[in-house]
């Protein structure tokens, strides 16, 4: 807010003024950068608001009953409103996918990387294909489960195997593995 | 034209508003309104001091809002419902999150859930993430279990109620006897059946039975000895907290931002006499701001030497 | 667009000057609050309330928009995303909620305040009668939005202060009942009338800024008042907005918004009403309805009424009520005293004080239980309000004497600085051919 130009009094010519100018501009540019600060301090409030709020985060995680899912099925849950998919492999479906050579895939990753030790047999993922987010096919009875036996995006027939991996289709990514963990050998909990 | 019809207006509202003056005094006269039994002898809350008083006001005394929490738990809970608040809200009380979590799974009342083989309905136990569950489903169980009163949900009653917490403490330990003089000079004012006498209340008598009654009706955790005094601070102290949770943080942002408003408004107000200076200084001494008189006066000034 | 002596706008930067070729914002903004506008350079303080509430509308328009993130404008969820997810999880929640709730409160104090100095200072005379119009086209709007913003939490206080105010209409004969019905979309205020006052409430703000900037244009072509009345004459009257009332505006806003932060962290439920924190029951009416501070006057004025005159005492009422803010549409024309400036009215100044407290204690009157005496009052301030600018203004603006006026203004602040930085009505009665304030 430099006030030579604009204060009402004409030119500055003299040493003297000069001084008191810049004693002036210091005065005023400390006043306006502090209200500057201001300005944008209160603005955090506003941005902060918009991050999710403490009940949103409560829940965050979820606790799941796997009692009930025979080796060969499966159940579609929820965490943080998104699907989730919980798959008890039979050995034959493990055997497949411990079967597929590492480097042929286009997201590395074992079955073994994808689930707990001393737990292989159970996959536990988002159901959202990593393409365009669409919930794939075959968790259910009946459903669709493509070529390689595991899951079936119908979208734009993104084709997973028995470890949830991608194996055709335009997906990119493996179904992403949550962090979770056993509470019990029946009780899991996920996130 | 507008004048005439503006005069006209007010005379009339004028002369409307002295006719109800006057037929308002005259009714007062003839027949003043008689004193009611509630003016005279309500009572205004006692005096209470909390942690949470003031501008400097806390919850750091987490031992006060943890006794406060059980006699809640213990005592009031049976009624009262406490629906906006989550128990994981309680970490601001100084519980851990497994402490948390037993207290959720433990409380008596349980979730409404549904089956999830059958889809009837059915409860499941609380989580952190829930709020406390209602001691009734509805408010027509509510009133049919309390002789038709309604229990308010208690989280922000210490915002709800002139007075605060004060209020609550008060009236935990009002209750008494109707005085003799009451039911001399008001002999209809007796406190129907059911109801109890309690002078903090609004209308003196209240639909609540005295919830503390005897000292030791709570055990405390901390030893502290529970009479019914004790109990009525505590639970008002808890209340206060769980109707405004935020108390410190907005408390602690209060002095930042006013400080810095301070500082600002300071800096702000030696900018602005130091911009008006000049102006002000220039009609002082120069008279009218005519260019050649300033350069005039600037002129002889440099050559005496003098600083402009 | 006000006067020729205007520094031009002149743009420097290749940046500023391309924008300007295509699209004059830049201009438009120095000229309405930069280098570029013109101001009578004895404006005192009292001046400073306009950009005041300027800024409070920015605020509530700020907060509000960022709470209807989160608000449920159902009948049942609006009291709890309130109370719970806004007061408790929101991140901030309660600081926007709070902020919003006393900005409010704070909107109406430097506007009030802002009224008072048009009252005293005669801005509303020619040639500014448009822009007082506008002042008061903004004051009903903002009297609705709050009434509508205060619904939203539907809390006792939200619901009944709805009922008793849609009740209005009905107090008209025919047409009442079917108007009062078709606001509230029902016969009592539920969802239907809670959805459309979010999204009133939510519209009106943005109106509120189109008439304000309507208001600052209709200013900026006679230019500012000032607290002698006189008109600008030349150069030495004036003094550029920028860098001298920015600087003026800069740190009183900053002081304002001092106490402003004060009442929201320290004290934020000390305007409000204890009975909103409890959630509406249509079934239980609260010991006493009272509206927020800032309508009491105009309570008092609508229960003054109590003796059925030929009309319903209730719409007697209503239409006091409604006239009392119409009345100051005419203002211009009931008060045509050629003296705008109060400092030189003697009489009219001593019923401008008459009228402060008048209002003063309708408020009183206003915010609390209709006892006799209360009732009293009201009745009788209420009467004097209605006389005082229906009756008694017209007549003073004839029949006074006015104090010789300062030949210009520069004069005025040339002969003392006491002029220019006198509080209302200190300037002394003398003699003579320039109004010469005791030092």
């Amino acid at each position: 807010m430099a006030t030579k130009a604009q204060s009402a009094e004409g030119p500055e010519t003299t040493e003297s003024g000069g001084e008191g100018v810049r004693r002036r501009d210091f005065l005023n540019v400390a006043a306006v950068s502090f209200a500057g600060v201001g300005t944008v301090a209160a603005l955090a409030p506003l941005v902060v608001q918009m991050s999710p709020s403490a009940d949103v985060l409560a829940m965050a995680t979820t606790e799941v009953d796997i009692s009930k899912v025979q080796p060969g099925q499966g159940i579609k849950t929820q965490w943080r409103k998104q699907p989730v998919f919980v798959r008890n492999l039979t050995p034959k479906e493990i055997a497949e996918a411990d079967a597929v050579s590492i480097s042929s895939l286009r997201d590395p990753q074992t079955l073994a990387e994808r689930t707990k030790p001393g737990h292989k047999n159970w996959l536990i993922t988002l159901g959202v294909c990593t393409h365009l987010g669409c919930v794939p096919l075959g968790i259910g009875e009946g459903e669709n489960r493509g070529p390689y036996g595991g899951y079936f995006c119908p979208c734009h027939g993104s084709m997973y195997d028995t470890a949830a991996r991608i194996r055709q289709g335009p997906a990119p990514k493996n179904l992403m593995v949550p962090d979770y963990k056993f509470l019990s050998p029946t009780t899991v909990q996920i996130g | 034209m507008v004048r005439v019809i503006a005069f006209l207006v007010g005379l009339v509202f004028a002369g409307v508003l002295l006719i109800s003056l006057i037929t308002g005094v005259a009714t007062y006269i003839s027949s003043p309104p008689a004193p009611l039994a509630a003016e005279e002898f309500h009572l205004k809350p006692k005096h209470l001091d909390l942690a949470s008083d003031g501008l400097f006001g806390n919850f750091k005394n987490q031992a006060q809002l943890q006794r406060g929490f059980q006699v809640y738990s213990e005592v009031c809970s049976a009624c009262h419902s406490l629906k906006l608040v989550s128990f994981r809200d309680l970490k601001g009380l100084g519980y851990k999150d497994a402490e948390i979590k037993k207290i959720a799974s433990d409380w008596k009342t349980q979730v409404p859930s549904i089956n999830p083989e059958t889809g009837e309905a059915s409860t499941r136990k609380a989580l952190p993430s829930d709020t406390f569950p209602s001691p009734f489903p509805n408010e027509v169980a509510a009133r049919a279990a309390n002789n038709n009163a309604l229990p308010p949900d208690l989280s922000l009653i210490t915002k709800a109620r002139e007075g605060g917490g004060a209020y609550v403490y008060s009236l935990l330990t009002g209750f008494q006897n109707q005085p003799a003089e009451l039911l001399k000079k008001f002999p209809d004012a007796k406190t129907p059946q059911g109801l109890h006498y309690n002078p903090y209340f609004a209308n003196l008598n209240i639909a609540m039975p005295p919830p503390l009654t005897t000292t030791g009706q709570v055990t405390y955790a901390d030893g502290t000895p529970a009479t019914v005094d004790q109990m009525a601070r505590d639970v008002a102290a808890f209340l206060v907290w769980t109707a405004n949770p935020e108390l410190e943080r907005r408390h602690a942002a209060g002095f930042s931002v006013s400080i810095f408003l301070l500082v600002a408004s300071i800096l702000g107000y030696l900018a602005y006499q130091q911009i008006w200076y000049e102006a002000k200084r220039a009609v002082r001494v120069t008279g009218p701001l005519e260019p050649e008189n300033q350069a005039k006066t600037r002129r002889a000034k440099a050559k005496q030497g003098v600083a402009g | 667009m006000s006067f020729k002596w205007a520094k031009p706008y002149e743009p420097k930067h290749p940046m500023m000057k391309w924008l300007d070729e295509r699209l004059p914002l830049p201009r438009i903004v120095y000229h309405a609050t930069g280098p570029g506008y013109p101001v009578p350079r004895n404006l005192n303080y009292w001046w400073n309330f306009g950009a005041v509430a300027g800024i409070f509308l920015t605020i509530q328009i700020v907060t509000g928009i960022v709470l209807a993130m989160h608000y449920y404008s159902s009948a049942d969820g609006a009291f709890n995303s309130v109370n719970q997810l806004i007061m408790r999880d929101v991140n901030a929640g309660w600081l926007l909620r709070y902020a919003h709730m006393n900005g409010a409160s704070f909107f109406f104090i430097a506007v009030y305040i802002h009224i008072f100095r048009g009252l005293y200072y005669g801005s509303y005379k020619a040639p500014r009668e448009l822009v007082w119009m506008l002042g008061l086209v903004i004051y009903l709007l903002m009297m609705a939005t709050a009434f509508m913003g205060y619904v939203l939490p539907w809390g006792q206080m939200s619901y009944w202060g709805a009922q008793v105010i849609t009740g209005f209409f009905s107090a008209f004969p025919l047409v009442g009942e079917p108007i009062r019905v078709w606001l509230l979309g029902g016969y009592a205020p539920d969802q239907a009338a809670l959805t459309r006052f979010f999204s009133l409430h939510y519209l009106l703000p943005f109106v509120i800024a189109a008439v304000v900037i309507l208001h600052i244009w209709a200013l900026h072509i006679p230019g500012s008042g000032n607290p002698t009345g006189v008109d600008v004459k030349d150069e030495r009257d004036t003094l550029p907005f920028h860098p001298f009332y920015t600087a003026k505006d800069g740190w009183f806003v900053g002081a304002f918004l001092l106490v402003y932060a004060i009442v929201t962290f320290f004290a934020p439920n000390y305007l409000g009403h204890p009975d909103n924190y409890i959630p509406a029951n249509p079934l239980a009416t609260p010991a006493e309805i009272v509206p927020e501070w800032y309508f009491w006057p105009f309570y008092a004025i609508l229960r003054s009424f109590t003796f059925d005159f030929l009309l319903p005492a209730k719409l007697w009422g209503v239409l006091a009520m409604f006239s009392s803010i119409l009345l100051l549409f005419f203002l211009p024309w009931l008060d045509k005293s050629p003296v705008r400036s109060g400092n030189y009215r003697p009489l009219f100044q001593r019923f401008f004080w008459l009228l402060v407290i008048d209002v003063l204690l309708l408020g009183w009157a206003g915010g609390g239980a209709p006892t006799p005496f209360r009732n009293a009052i009201g009745q009788i301030c209420a009467a004097y309000y209605f006389l005082h600018f229906l009756v008694i203004l017209p007549l003073v603006s004839r029949f006074e004497t006015t104090l010789p006026l300062p030949s210009s203004i520069s004069e005025s602040v040339l002969h003392g600085e006491a002029a220019e930085a006198a509080p209302m009505g200190q300037t002394k009665k003398r003699g003579g051919s320039v109004a010469v304030p005791a030092e």
